[in-house]
């Protein structure tokens, strides 16, 4: 007898997406959260809510990415009426600042290989540093330009973990802070978790980032992600100078200045290193000037989960009905099509999003045989 | 907000006395004093407004740790006034909200 429909192992941002998002169709549901031992990439995220750029050699998800921005504005307002709890949601178009002719014409060339991919209707822009110095006139002298995409945004994210936990115990769900899982049995008809004490559960939802790696093979899955570092330092708060968020740069409502979009391949190590700082910091100055008299107050080094072609990767069992995979690297970005969508998918029950058939797993294995 | 002061000096017989403003007002203070310890010794408590909600913040932890005691000092803003020293007529101000920020000027010190 199973003690519940869904566990749901890992609690961050996507596994508290897809928990409140079957939670509230009426399904019960428990999520297994490590704790604090665990990698924690949802602390550490940057919090942009990105389209542009997402779905090179994926058109899928570019099209994913944008639909879950376009729910963003109604999520956000569920989350807030259900828990309180203001995410500080803005999609006010995001730029992506290059410092270089070829940096930008690189930049230019994806967005309209994109366009060509799904379609035709990709609104991206693409800004001299004249309209861009309109836009952001502190902008730094040496800049070439921008790229713009009137769907960006960006949203924050520790705020965004206590909405979901919120709303997901509004709805009734439950919250398991055992420890790791450490291994998960395929039954009959069912799955036995074993953490701190061995669960019988329905349904498994594995959503432990890069714990997804080991844990798929159990029940049947393919998730090959790895770890890629990135790292961040905030800067203490100024008055508000730059009202779009870029992708190496953010300024939230209340002032303080997040940087990063460094990217590294250094295994689980999510230390920060003080050559990426300071090529971080360099960048962001040259980006915007007045940065140079502005003080950073912390930094920190968070482990992305990334997939080998770096798409997100949705599945579910074949040889273990029940079992079901979710893991990507923009947990913020995707997070409102998880909840009202991708929840819909795992739960069933609801017409399927064809598309979502793409993410599985199954393509790896695919190129690792070829 | 200025009023008889909580924190009670140790008798310590020499010392080298200086004296600073703080929002115009003069402070005495004593060598080797932080701005934050001498503010509070004068029973100043409130030396900002946070940039979320407005409401007063004083120094706290004395250390460094909390930037609790943002203030400006001598034209240079958000400096932790618990990790700078009195010098003889430095001129200190409370902070509301946020700092401006420009290319042209307020350059921190070190």
């Amino acid at each position: 007898m199973a003690e519940t429909e869904f566990a749901v192992v890992g609690g961050g941002l996507v596994g508290m997406a897809v928990a409140y998002g079957l939670q509230r169709r009426g399904h019960q549901v428990t999520v297994f959260d490590e704790g604090d031992i665990a990698y924690r990439a949802s602390r550490g995220n940057f919090g942009l809510v990105w389209v542009q750029g997402k779905g090179a050699g994926m058109p899928d998800y570019a099209r994913w990415t944008r639909l879950s921005a376009a729910l963003w504005p109604e999520f956000a307002d569920e989350l807030k009426r259900k828990t309180g709890v203001d995410v500080e949601l803005t999609q006010p178009g995001g730029l992506d600042v290059c410092l270089t002719d070829s940096e930008l014409a690189g930049h230019v060339a994806r967005l309209e290989g994109l366009r060509d991919a799904v379609g035709g209707d990709y609104p991206f822009e693409v800004l001299d540093p004249g309209r861009l110095r309109g836009m952001v006139p502190e902008v730094g002298p040496t800049v070439s330009g921008a790229t713009y995409f009137p769907e960006d945004g960006h949203a924050n994210p520790l705020f965004l973990l206590r909405a979901l936990l919120g709303a997901f115990r509004a709805e009734g769900g439950r919250i398991e802070n055992g420890g790791a899982v450490r291994v998960i049995t395929p039954t009959q008809g069912a799955f036995r978790i074993e953490t701190d004490r061995p669960w019988e559960a329905a349904q498994v939802v594995l959503s432990a980032g890069l714990g997804n790696a080991k844990l798929g093979p159990m029940v049947g899955l393919n998730a090959p992600v790895k770890p890629n570092r990135g790292q961040v330092l905030i800067c203490e708060r100024v008055q508000p100078f730059l009202n779009y968020p870029t992708v190496q740069i953010r300024q939230i409502g209340t002032g303080s200045v997040q940087i990063g979009d460094s990217k590294e391949d250094v295994g689980f190590d999510d230390a920060t290193a003080p050559r990426v700082v300071a090529a971080i910091a360099r960048r962001a100055t040259r980006l915007f000037p007045l940065l140079e008299n502005v003080r950073v107050v912390r930094a920190w080094g968070a482990l992305r989960i990334m997939s080998p072609d770096g798409h997100p990767i949705y599945d579910r069992s074949t040889a273990h009905p029940g079992a079901h995979l979710v893991t990507c690297h923009s947990g913020v970005t995707l997070a409102a099509a998880h909840a009202l969508v991708l929840a819909g998918w795992i739960g069933g029950g609801e017409p399927e999003i064809p598309y979502l058939e793409t993410f599985s797993g199954k393509r790896f294995q695919l190129s690792s045989a070829a | 907000m200025v009023s008889g002061s909580n924190f009670h000096r140790l008798p310590e017989p020499e010392h080298k006395g200086l004296t600073m403003t703080f929002d115009g007002r003069t402070i005495e203070a004593r060598g080797g004093d932080s701005v934050a310890a001498a503010l509070i010794a004068a029973g100043v408590t409130e030396t900002r407004t946070t940039p979320v909600s407005g409401a007063a913040r004083g120094p706290y932890c004395m250390m460094g740790v909390c930037f609790e005691c943002l203030m400006e000092i001598d034209g240079v803003q958000n400096v932790q006034g618990c990790m700078v020293q009195v010098r003889e007529g430095m001129s200190v101000r409370s902070m509301a909200g946020a700092r401006t920020v420009s290319d042209a000027g307020n350059t921190h010190g070190g």
